[in-house]
C-alpha cells in the first residue's frame, strides 16, 4: 500500500472514530436547539457555532458524517452486488442475456446520472418522515448506480470466461453455476473492490447534490447534503459555514485516493 | 499490374462501404430502441409513483360531483401508461406535437423552443471550456514531465473532482462568479486524466521521441504530430462528454436561476408532470445516444483505417 493511500484510510478510519464518539459520548445533541443562543459562532461549548434555531452545528456535521460513511459504503455495496448479478451473469453465459443487459447498461449510462437521480427521487414522496427519506435516497442511490460498474464487471468476467482454469474446470465436469460462484467471482475480487470503492465517493457526491437540490433526508436530520444548504445562507461567508463542504471534499478525496488500483482495464 | 490493383480495389471499396453501412443501421436501431425504451421507462415510473394522478383541486368541499367526475376525465388518459405512451409517439410522429405541460399550462414544444438555446449555450461554453482548460492543465506536465507542473495539475483535478456540482453553483452564483462557467469546472476535472494519459501515450511514440531528439520545437511537435495522433480520441471522448454536461447544467441552472432545460427538469420532477418529463427524458436520451453515435463512428473509422 502506498503511503497515500494508508494516509487517506488513516484519514477516514480518524472521521469514522470521531462520528462513532460523538454517538456514544455526545456533548450536544444534533437535534436539541439551544433557543437563546441561535446563530451563535464558536465557542469552547459550540466549537463550529449554532444555527438559525440554536442547534450545534458541530454535533449535526459529526451526526451527518456518521450517516454518510455508514450509508454511503452500504448502498455502494448494494449497488456492487447488483451490478454482479448483472455484469457478471452477462459475462459469463453471453448471448440473449448477455444482450438484454448491455441494453440495459446502455439505457442507465445514457441518461445523466444526477437527470436520472432527480428524476426517480422526485417521483417518490418528498414529505416522507426524516428516516424514510433517508433510507429511500440512499436506496435509490443502490438502485440506479449499478450500471457504470456493470459494464466494467461484464468486461473482466468475459475476459476470465476465457482463461485455460476456466475452460480446465469446465472440462473437468463443473456446472456453470459452480464456475461462476467457486472461480469466476473470488477471482474478480480486484475489480469488485476497485469498483466498490470508486462508487463510494460518487455517491456522496450525489447525496450532496441532491441535499442541496432540496431532494435529500428530511429535516431534522442533518446529512451532508442538508448541511451545504447553509452556503446558500449569509452564514457561508463567515469560515466555519465552509465545515461541511471541507468534511465533503475531505472525504471524497480520502475515497478516491483509498481506491485499489484495478487490475484489469477495460 | 495496374488493371490487377485497379480491379480489386472496388470490390475493396465497395466491402468497406457495405461495413460502415451495417455499422451505422446497427448503432441507429439500437438508438432507436433505447430511446423507446428509455421514455417507455420514464412513464411507467411516472405512473407508479405514489401520488399520481391525486388532483387537489378535487379535495375542494365546493365542488359537485359532475364536476369531480370532470377532473377524474382529464387524467383518464394517463390511467393507462402503455396507451398513453402510444398515444404520445403516435401524436409526435404524425404531427409533431409534443402537447401541453399540465404543471406550467404551455405547449411543451414552446417550452423547449424558448430553453433550448440557453442549455445548448452554458453546455457549449461548458465542453469548450472545460476541454480547453484540462487540456491545459494536463499538457505542460507532460510536455516538460516536470513534477512541479504534475503535482499543481493533479491537486486542481483532485479538488474539483471533490467538489459537489450544485456546492460549485452555490458559491459561484453567492460570491456573483461567471455562473456560466460553472459547466466548464465539472467537465474540466473528469476529461483531465484521460487528456493526460492520451498525451502521455502520444509522446512516448518513437517518431515523436525521435522528433524531440532531433531538436525540433515543442510548438511544432504539437500542432504536426501529438494532436493529429490523439484528435480522434479526443473526439471519440467529447460525444461523452455531452452527457456530462447536461448533467452538471441541471443543478447549476436550478440553483443560478437559468431558465434552461435542466431548470425545466427539475421543475418537471417536482410537479410530477407526465407529458413534460417523458418529453424531456426523450429528448435527452435522443441528445447523449446520437453523440455517443457519432463517438462510436469516429472510433470505428479509426479502427477500420
Amino acid at each position: 500500500m502506498k503511503r497515500p493511500q494508508r494516509l487517506a484510510i488513516i484519514v477516514l478510519a480518524a472521521l469514522f472514530v470521531a462520528a462513532i464518539l460523538s454517538a456514544v459520548a455526545p456533548a450536544n445533541s444534533h437535534a436539541r436547539q439551544y433557543r437563546d443562543l441561535p446563530g451563535a459562532r464558536p465557542s469552547a461549548a459550540f466549537p463550529l457555532g449554532t444555527d438559525e434555531l440554536g442547534r450545534d452545528r458541530l454535533a449535526r456535521l459529526l451526526f451527518a458524517t456518521r450517516i454518510s460513511l455508514v450509508l454511503a459504503p452500504a448502498a455502494a455495496l448494494a449497488a456492487t452486488l447488483l451490478a454482479v448479478m448483472v455484469g457478471g451473469m452477462a459475462g459469463y453465459f453471453g448471448g440473449f442475456w448477455d444482450k438484454c443487459a448491455v441494453r440495459a447498461i446502455d439505457l442507465m449510462l445514457s441518461l445523466p446520472w444526477l437527470f436520472l437521480l432527480l428524476a426517480a427521487r422526485a417521483l417518490l414522496p418528498l414529505n416522507a418522515p426524516p428516516i424514510a427519506s433517508l433510507i429511500m435516497t440512499y436506496g435509490l442511490l443502490a438502485v440506479l448506480g449499478w450500471a457504470g460498474p456493470a459494464r466494467v464487471i461484464r468486461a473482466g468476467t468475459r475476459k476470465l470466461r476465457e482463461s485455460d482454469f476456466i475452460l480446465q474446470a469446465s472440462a473437468g465436469g463443473c456446472g456453470k453455476l459452480r464456475i461462476l460462484w467457486r472461480h469466476l467471482i473470488p477471482n474478480l475480487k480486484p475489480i469488485l473492490l476497485a469498483q466498490l470503492w470508486t462508487t463510494i465517493p460518487v455517491f456522496i457526491l450525489s447525496e450532496a447534490n441532491l441535499g442541496l437540490l432540496g431532494l435529500s433526508a428530511s429535516e431534522p436530520f442533518p446529512t451532508w447534503g442538508n448541511l451545504l444548504r447553509d452556503l446558500e445562507s449569509p452564514f457561508s461567508l463567515q469560515p466555519e459555514g465552509f465545515a461541511p463542504l471541507a468534511v465533503v471534499m475531505l472525504s471524497v478525496a480520502c475515497f478516491k485516493l483509498a481506491t485499489p488500483a484495478q487490475e484489469y482495464h477495460t | 499490374m495496374d488493371g490487377y490493383i485497379v480491379s480489386s480495389a472496388a470490390p475493396r471499396a465497395s466491402k468497406a462501404m457495405q461495413t460502415y453501412c451495417r455499422f451505422l443501421i446497427s448503432r441507429i436501431g439500437a438508438l432507436a430502441g433505447t430511446v423507446l425504451l428509455g421514455g417507455l421507462l420514464t412513464a411507467v415510473l411516472v405512473r407508479v409513483s405514489p401520488g399520481f394522478l391525486v388532483d387537489e383541486r378535487e379535495l375542494d368541499p365546493r365542488l359537485s360531483e359532475a364536476s369531480r367526475a370532470s377532473i377524474e376525465q382529464e387524467h383518464s388518459a394517463n390511467r393507462d401508461v402503455l396507451a398513453f405512451y402510444i398515444h404520445r409517439l403516435g401524436r409526435m410522429a404524425m404531427h409533431a406535437d409534443l402537447g401541453d405541460s399540465p404543471s406550467l399550462n404551455r405547449p411543451i414544444a414552446q417550452l423547449l423552443r424558448e430553453r433550448f438555446p440557453v442549455t445548448l449555450q452554458l453546455m457549449a461554453a461548458g465542453m469548450a471550456g472545460g476541454w480547453t482548460l484540462a487540456f491545459l492543465l494536463a499538457l505542460p506536465s507532460v510536455m516538460y514531465r516536470s513534477r512541479l507542473f504534475r503535482g499543481l495539475a493533479g491537486s486542481f483535478h483532485q479538488v474539483l473532482m471533490s467538489l459537489p456540482a450544485a456546492a460549485m453553483a452555490v458559491l459561484v452564483f453567492d460570491w456573483g462568479g461567471p455562473v456560466r462557467a460553472l459547466v466548464a469546472l465539472v467537465i474540466c476535472p473528469r476529461v483531465f486524466e484521460y487528456i493526460r494519459n492520451l498525451l502521455e501515450e502520444a509522446y512516448a511514440q518513437p517518431h515523436i521521441v525521435t522528433a524531440r531528439a532531433k531538436g525540433l520545437g515543442d510548438a511544432r511537435i504539437l500542432l504536426r504530430h501529438v494532436l493529429p495522433s490523439v484528435a480522434p480520441q479526443m473526439l471519440a471522448l467529447a460525444g461523452v462528454s455531452v452527457s456530462m454536461a447536461f448533467g452538471a447544467a441541471i443543478p447549476v441552472e436550478s440553483l443560478c436561476d437559468l431558465p434552461g432545460i435542466g431548470q425545466l427538469a427539475w421543475k418537471a420532477a417536482m410537479a410530477r408532470d407526465l407529458p413534460l418529463l417523458v418529453t424531456i427524458t426523450l429528448m435527452v436520451v435522443v441528445m447523449t445516444q446520437a453523440c455517443n453515435m457519432v463517438s462510436d463512428w469516429v472510433s470505428f473509422r479509426e479502427r477500420q483505417t
